[in-house]
């Protein structure tokens, strides 16, 4: 008889802690990030020895332009460029800011996504980065 | 303890090899340009003999507008439109093979729903861009489309670029006029 109910406050114990991790929400899942900010920031963004906003802003444009992308908004105030494409069946969608670094220099700093997942792997955003460097005739720099 | 029969190993790999494919999530390389972008590049732009961005950008809206598409985005001191369209996507030859599809099946005796996979409608995204060139004396324009399909049962049933030559010929075409047009102020 005595095992039997511990065996029932066991169950009712864990009843109690399955109904309290049901109350969870998963809008909590939208702001997870596999790496760290910092980590993050550092793969994602570069420097470039030029302080022309604009053309960098156009080749940022036409780089993507070259990787199939279809640009949906952009805005030079703000320096940003947005755009997606199709990959099978799934969509990839960037975002590239460009802002100024110091006196000589730009930040650029480009944020993929592909379907419901965030790009968080070094190389493919170096391929990015390669291929606006060329575009722009100009040696990408790491940040730290 | 009896040996475990090969076929049964054989199938445990498999599984277990499913499962790692399964990891597999971002495929790697999609921001490398492909070989064939200069091709790309080419067949999407066109050189105007003018340093008027203005001028072709609003010819650009101008023309958008004239094939049925809608504004949703432009920024003038960058040189960018995008647009978009509804279209229709029904195709007699789809839909006609769908219903002999399920006819046969339905004469066998089991279910197919075949027509519902069928295309219905679509939206174009057009995005155009325009930029100086390089000499000084000319702008350069590019304009990309891509589409996205739904079924009769409204789910999306495909994604793609479009890079069918005659659709950029068609546009440039028109876009050529246009500009002809605003130059003359009809």
């Amino acid at each position: 008889m005595k095992k039997l109910r511990s065996y029932c406050t066991v169950f009712i114990i864990l009843l109690f802690v399955f109904m309290l991790a049901g109350c969870a929400t998963t809008a909590g899942k939208a702001f997870e990030t596999n790496e760290s900010q910092v980590k993050l920031r550092s793969i994602q963004t570069r420097a470039f020895d030029t302080t022309d906003k604009k053309k960098m802003m156009q080749t940022v444009i036409s780089t993507m332009q070259d990787l199939d992308f279809v640009i949906n908004k952009a805005d030079l105030t703000l320096g940003s460029v947005t755009g997606s494409k199709f990959l099978g069946n799934a969509v990839v969608a960037m975002t590239v800011t460009v802002r100024p670094r110091g006196e000589k220099q730009l930040l650029v700093r480009a944020n993929a996504q592909y379907g419901i997942n965030s790009v968080e792997d070094p190389e493919t955003y170096q391929d990015f980065f390669v291929a606006l460097g060329k575009a722009m005739f100009l040696t990408v720099q790491q940040v730290d | 303890m009896k040996k475990i029969p090969r076929f049964l190993k054989l199938l445990l790999i498999g599984f277990l090899s499913l499962g790692i494919i399964g990891c597999a999530t971002t495929p790697k390389g999609f921001l490398k340009p492909s070989e064939g972008s200069l091709q790309k590049r080419q067949l999407q732009s066109r050189q105007y003999d003018t340093i008027d961005e203005e001028k072709i950008l609003t010819s650009v809206a101008g023309v958008l507008q004239d094939l049925g598409f809608t504004l949703d985005e432009s920024e003038t001191k960058l040189g960018l439109v995008s647009a978009s369209k509804k279209a229709d996507a029904k195709s007699g030859g789809q839909i006609a093979g769908a219903v002999f599809l399920d006819l046969l099946c339905a004469l066998g005796g089991s279910h197919s729903n075949a027509t519902a996979n069928c295309d219905k409608s679509q939206v174009v995204k057009a995005s155009v861009i325009t930029k100086p060139g390089l000499d000084g004396h000319k702008t350069i324009v590019r304009v990309t489309f891509q589409r996205i399909v739904w079924n009769m049962s409204n789910q999306i049933s495909k994604v793609e670029s479009i890079g069918d030559p005659q659709i950029y010929q068609k546009f440039y075409e028109s876009l050529s006029k246009a500009i002809f047009l605003e130059a003359q102020q009809i």
